[in-house]
């Protein structure tokens, strides 16, 4: 049963769009699957290789940026920020890689943290190259209907999961974890650290950056303040791998699935919606106390109280 | 045959001298004992041998080639492979993906890399243990632990940093026989350092001294015990006694 629980959500994914849902509600499901393309990218980093990263806005503006100044710089379809976000994420996570992963633990996460902000204040200033504040729209949009948006991240969502299964079950996925367990042990055991801490930043970065060139196509206008910002991408990045549970096959998407729906019921809450990031802070807090692992990987810890309450109140349930 | 050759070697943090001009040669399919006083610099020659540290001044062969300035993980591949004193066991993984983790170095198929974890998790003993985290594991089955995943990298020298400190005596002895194995079954050159007098006598064909960072003696186990300067460096209050 377990094996083909990935199957069966595939599948059931897959047949969403007959049902005849409303415009609203497959935006929902849109975003729930563009963060957990995010969150499994970031997991590859933070959560197997033990490198957290609190900049990783910057691998997300790159590639929705791609693909927004191919489509606005030569005119061509912004669906070619795909593939050629792949490239330049590929490039920028090389540089950022030389640079920052000679750091460990929390110079790591403040060199990334710097990393996101540069990228939001280039992006804001270089206003002949990326129009600044202004942002830059999609002047057609491919489709009305959000079908084919929805099989689109669905396809992409699917591939970074088998991806991830793929090489966390490889010599690649051992050496991650290693590192995250120990950094020396690991030296000592013929593993070459900074190389592979460079490849878990590729795979994340890419990943990452993909999300955001699907991003820029399905949204249609992006600026330097939605796909940039430290606090909604960034740290949520963060929160939406540890609510779920990071280094876990399904925690980015439990997270995707949790923390979205959560950002959609609180903002539409009258006074206490506009305080939303707060509440998603006190959220982190309470998960760290509780359940550190995240829901997937405490989820034991989280089962046994509410079985227990079950058996004690089962006449009730009856 | 000379395998590793430490060539004056000094090693220096700030203003404090941990090494000082240290020579000696690990020759091939020999257990060479380092022993010496607390802070006498065992493990920082271990450090700079395995490449955590370059040496200050000197240089450390391997099979005549300078290896001084290359990093640990070049050097496990060229076949030196090391243990920690303070055991740094890879905590949330079990006892065997350890080990795969290790045997990786030699091959790209996860198959084989089980297959090699199989026959040393075995040959240390710890084949019931493989499916345990491996912090949650005692702490002599994690120094022996510490002897698998070196012995999983295909080594030709294995630097055994205190494999033997707190260790109950039964298991004194089934680490001795590893050890002894290491050597006997898979030819591998031994470098030990420890202090517990009755394992290093025992188990070492030669024994290198230092002192403050100096090498104050060098020879067999049994010139050692009678070496006036070992005495009275090291062994001194005990002999007394």
């Amino acid at each position: 049963m377990k094996k083909f629980l990935p199957l069966i959500v595939f599948a059931l994914l897959c047949i969403v769009p007959f049902f005849g849902l409303s415009t609203y509600v497959m935006h929902i499901l849109i975003l729930v699957l563009i963060w957990s393309v995010i969150g499994m990218g970031w997991n590859i980093l933070g959560g197997y290789t033990g490198q957290v990263s609190f900049g990783h806005a910057a691998f997300f503006g790159m590639g929705a940026y791609a693909a927004g100044l191919l489509y606005q710089h030569l005119g061509i379809s912004a669906w070619w920020g795909l593939p050629v976000c792949v490239l330049i994420l590929t490039a920028l996570s090389l540089i950022v890689g030389y640079i920052c992963l000679r750091l460990r633990g929390a110079y790591f996460a403040l060199a990334t943290l710097a990393l996101g902000e540069i990228c939001r204040v280039a992006a804001e200033n270089l206003v002949d190259f990326t129009k600044g504040n202004m942002g830059i729209m999609l002047r057609e949009r491919t489709w009305v209907d959000k079908t084919w948006y929805f099989y689109i991240i669905l396809l992409i969502a699917a591939g970074t999961y088998i991806l991830i299964k793929m090489v966390m079950e490889s010599k690649l996925g051992y050496y991650f974890v290693a590192i995250r367990e120990d950094q020396d042990a690991a030296e000592s055991l013929g593993i070459n650290t900074t190389f592979y801490k460079t490849i878990s930043l590729c795979i994340s970065g890419v990943l990452t950056g993909i999300a955001g060139a699907y991003y820029m196509n399905y949204m249609g206008y992006i600026d330097p303040s939605t796909v940039f910002p430290l606090s909604e991408v960034s740290i949520a990045t963060v929160v939406v791998v540890m609510v779920g549970g990071a280094a876990t096959y399904w925690g980015p998407i439990v997270g995707a699935v949790i923390m979205v729906f959560l950002a959609e019921e609180i903002r539409s809450i009258p006074f206490i919606g506009a305080a939303h990031q707060t509440i998603f802070g006190i959220i982190l807090i309470l998960i760290i106390m509780f359940l550190p692992n995240g829901i997937v990987g405490d989820f034991r810890k989280l089962i046994k109280p509410l079985s227990r309450a079950k058996r004690e109140c089962h006449h009730e349930f009856n | 045959m000379s395998l590793i050759e430490v060539r004056n070697v000094s090693k220096q943090f700030g203003g404090l001298a941990a090494l000082t001009d240290v020579s000696f040669v690990l020759n091939k399919g020999e257990i060479l004992g380092l022993i010496g006083p607390n802070g006498a610099g065992k493990t920082t020659m271990f450090n700079v041998i395995n490449g955590f540290y370059p040496p200050t001044k000197g240089d450390v062969l391997l099979k005549g080639e300078k290896v001084s300035n290359l990093k640990p993980h070049v050097l496990c591949k060229l076949g030196v492979a090391r243990t920690f004193q303070v055991v740094k066991p890879l905590q949330r993984m079990s006892t065997l993906d350890n080990v795969i983790a290790s045997a990786f170095i030699r091959t790209k198929s996860k198959a084989q890399a089980e297959e090699i974890s199989m026959e040393v998790l075995k040959f240390t003993n710890l084949y019931e243990d493989r499916m345990f985290i491996s912090k949650g594991l005692p702490l002599g089955k994690r120094k022996r632990l510490e002897i698998a995943r070196a012995l999983a990298t295909k080594p030709e020298i294995i630097l055994l940093d205190e494999s033997f400190a707190g260790l109950n005596p039964t298991e004194i002895n089934e680490q001795i026989e590893i050890v002894n194995k290491i050597r006997t079954d898979k030819g591998i050159t031994i470098l030990i350092i420890e202090h517990h007098m009755r394992v290093i006598m025992s188990i070492s064909d030669r024994i290198v001294v230092l002192s403050y960072g100096q090498k104050i003696a060098e020879g067999t186990p049994l010139e050692i015990g009678r070496n006036p300067v070992v005495i009275e460096a090291y062994l001194g209050e005990a002999h007394n006694a």
